[in-house]
């Protein structure tokens, strides 16, 4: 580890930390129908679409109706998708005359871009024409990511209102959030990348002749424009399949600190509407700070493992000074790389600027701890904040317990029903990644997959299975993940991990709008100081532990212990 | 449920004409207008041939050129399209090893290369950014400490002295962006064009 690298790493906390406040005072304005400086290109055409979809936009949806509206609309975005997979020979602009998409295959990335994972059992420039990653993929990754924000602030209405029917209304914010939010950021994003080199045009590749007179064909395409939306919606399909690690996709240090920030920038910036819109922005910097907390361990022991030098290696008389350069690029280095990984999988991003999969053992352990916790630090954008608020009323409702009294949060009565709902939500994550990985490492189908041999390879199937549920889509990738098996397993896991959250989640909105807010008093637990951050950071770590710690151990763990023995496998 | 229906086809046919088209259309019209060179791949020609992009690696295996970092990318075996070979710096199909660090097949790699380095350079320990794959198997760059290693042995090969070579690598150097970020680079590709450029000066110079 080195004096530059821990810089490197405060100098991108500092900047999380800057943005959250502005982006969160933006978003409240969108997302409360106030006017934004865009407002008068945008107002007309967001009248003309709410007329040709025949939405009336003041009228607010109660929570079933505004769950069946998301339902809705993820399910027409589905259809679409895996419609244009399987057509995509027959449809326009496919300069390199790919293929239809297998059936299977379509599937997982169909269900995996509508619900913002991201997962790739296929590589980009070998499967997927321009069309369907402009027109397909890169739409999903704004609409996915403008319902997460949506179902999220929707959440938060419920905690702010007091005897209300409603939460908003369903059309309103994913349009408002496109309008506003997504398409302005990513069209400067987007124009700032290719300045940095990032390619953007129509022509599918160009061949050069190398200097020694070998034929090397360069894969292009519309890369800048995808990449944007890519992490600022954290959803992280890369246009290649090296993803971030491309150097077209992220060519030097400084796209690498803009992209990942850019993964942490609307996430932080909700934690700061939820502040604004319940009325007390300590409770959003609450929240912030947890995540803060969990995130400063995980990228401590990522950035260690990573530093250090494998050990198989050190007999061999080399240089190891630099760390565990296998699967990484020179120009990140290890610390802007441990610190990709672990933003990456902190929200639900999963794109990649290293192969996760050649990571030291506990180096790669951290990607998979931040993903079985549910992606609540900072988090996808929306999934993030709605993950961590299930885990504040778990938090209170323990708290509650030990003191004797009915919990509450911001003066809102957590009840049977509340609690209830939230432990739905945060039980069918392990029931997916454990119970997949169960079923994966007894059949031979399941085994067949994987890369490595030994406990590697347990980590392989077990990274699988946490990625999809978690909807995070970075990999270990060596698993050959285009299989039957893995397509269809991955893809439920994937829409049991974004809807059976979703909709426990807008209960309990719809619940908590109905109540009214008590005011605070001396008996109140108050929510925005360090005790309530100790303790929800406690026991997210408790409920993350318990469930998991046996898998782990069977994984990074005992992998760790035969590399510091020199078993190889 | 119905009338939920409207709203959903008519969104998503519109949002996908806005972030579908008119977004990365948007973006592609002003960024050739404007970054015509990255938004093409930063292509680099030489005498009217593009030789490469100035942001991907490519393979050298002459010991007069400077070499790049070991390449997990593969392509489609020509003799049977359902294999694959390798085929490094395969600039349409970017991939790393994924080889674990306890992989007995990293290991066995490294050691090979380790071996063959050492002979090139005795009693230099051999910089692991040269035995190890990168991520995307396209990487551009060297660190400066791995260029310096391949020194000698590039003199030699073009009749250079050890200490122009080194010149070059120092100027060819790029410190972190910004001063902190990332690492320093070495790019391969400026590197050896330099070079072949140095000895066409050099030619030039001679004769």
């Amino acid at each position: 580890m080195t004096v530059n690298g821990w810089i490197q790493i405060l100098l991108f906390i500092a900047l999380v930390v800057a943005v959250a406040r502005p982006l969160g005072g933006f978003m409240t304005r969108v997302f409360t129908g106030g006017r934004t400086p865009l407002s008068p290109l945008l107002d007309p055409v967001e009248r003309a679409l709410y007329r040709l979809a025949g939405v009336e936009a003041d009228r607010e949806q109660h929570w079933v109706s505004y769950a069946v509206s998301a339902m809705l609309f993820s399910a027409v975005s589905l259809l679409l998708l895996y419609a244009m997979q399987r057509l995509q020979a027959v449809l326009p602009l496919n300069p390199q005359g790919m293929a239809n998409v297998p059936a299977d295959l379509a599937f997982n990335t169909a269900v995996s871009f509508t619900t913002n994972t991201n997962w790739q059992n296929y590589g980009g420039e070998s499967t997927m024409g321009h069309l369907v990653q402009m027109t397909g993929l890169a739409v999903q990754n704004f609409l996915s990511a403008a319902v997460g924000i949506a179902l999220a602030v929707a959440l938060v209405r419920g905690f702010a209102r007091s005897s209300a029917r409603s939460i908003g209304n369903f059309w309103v914010d994913l349009t408002r959030c496109t309008l506003h939010v997504l398409v302005p950021l990513c069209l400067v994003y987007a124009l700032f990348l290719v300045w940095q080199g990032v390619p953007q045009t129509l022509v599918g590749a160009v061949d050069a002749t190398t200097l020694e007179g070998a034929r090397q064909t360069i894969a292009l395409g519309p890369v800048a424009s995808q990449e944007a939306i890519k992490m600022l919606g954290t959803n992280g399909g890369g246009f290649f399949n090296a993803n971030s690690a491309h150097p077209f996709e992220n060519p030097n240090a400084l796209t690498n600190l803009v992209q990942m920030l850019s993964i942490f920038a609307l996430g932080a910036g909700l934690t700061n509407l939820f502040g604004r819109m319940v009325g007390d922005e300590r409770q959003g910097w609450a929240i912030l700070a947890a995540m803060g907390v969990l995130f400063v361990a995980g990228v401590s022991v990522a950035y260690w493992a990573e530093a250090q030098a494998n050990p198989a290696f050190a007999a061999l008389g080399m240089d190891g000074l630099a760390g565990n350069m296998e699967g990484k690029e020179t120009r990140f280095g290890i610390a802007a790389t441990a610190l990709f990984a672990t933003v990456t999988t902190a929200a639900s991003c999963g794109a990649v600027n290293a192969m996760h999969d050649s990571f030291m053992p506990l180096g790669g352990m951290i990607p998979m701890v931040n993903m079985m916790l549910g992606e609540i630090i900072i988090g996808g954008v929306g999934a993030g904040l709605y993950g961590m608020l299930l885990f504040a009323i778990i938090a209170l409702f323990i708290a509650g317990l030990m003191v004797g009294r009915t919990p509450e949060y911001l003066g809102k009565k957590l009840e049977g029903k509340e609690v209830k709902m939230t432990m739905l939500a945060v039980l069918c994550l392990p029931v997916m990644m454990l119970g997949w990985t169960a079923v994966a490492v007894v059949l031979d189908t399941g085994t067949a997959s994987m890369a490595n041999a030994g406990p590697h390879g347990f980590s392989e199937a077990l990274y699988a299975n946490v990625s999809a549920a978690a909807n995070n889509g970075s990999a270990f990738a060596g698993l050959s993940g285009n299989t039957l098996w893995y397509n269809l397993t991955l893809g439920i896991g994937m829409l049991v991990g974004r809807f059976f959250v979703i909709v426990p989640m807008l209960a309990i909105a719809g619940s908590l709008a109905a109540k009214t807010r008590a005011p605070a008093s001396a008996g109140s637990f108050p929510t925005h100081d360090g005790l309530f951050v100790g303790l929800l950071v406690g026991v997210i770590l408790i409920v993350g532990g318990l469930t998991f710690f046996p898998a782990l151990a069977l994984g990074p763990i005992v992998e760790h212990l035969a590399m510091t023995a020199g078993t190889l496998f | 449920m119905l009338n939920e229906l409207r709203p959903a086809l008519v969104l998503t046919a519109a949002l996908t004409i806005i972030t579908g088209l008119a977004y990365p259309l948007a973006v592609t019209g002003v960024a050739q207008a404007v970054f015509l060179q990255q938004a093409n791949g930063s292509l680099i020609e030489r005498n009217g041939v593009v030789v490469g992009s100035a942001l991907i690696g490519q393979a050298f295996t002459g010991p007069g050129y400077f070499q790049p970092r070991p390449s997990a990318t593969t392509a489609a075996d020509p003799a049977d399209a359902t294999k694959t070979v390798a085929a490094p710096y395969n600039a349409s199909n970017s991939m790393g090893s994924n080889l674990g660090p306890t992989s007995k097949a990293l290991v066995e790699r490294v050691r090979a290369d380790v071996e063959r380095l050492k002979a090139e350079n005795p009693g230099v320990p051999v910089p692991v950014e040269l035995v190890t794959t990168s991520a995307s198997g396209l990487d551009p760059d060297l660190s400066p400490a791995a260029a310096d290693f391949q020194v000698p042995r590039v003199a030699k090969a073009r009749g250079l002295s050890e200490e122009a070579v080194r010149r070059l690598v120092a100027t060819t150097t790029a410190p972190r962006a910004l001063g902190v970020l990332g690492e320093p680079t070495v790019n391969v590709l400026a590197l050896n064009l330099a070079l072949d450029q140095l000895a066409l000066d050099k030619a030039a110079a001679g004769r």
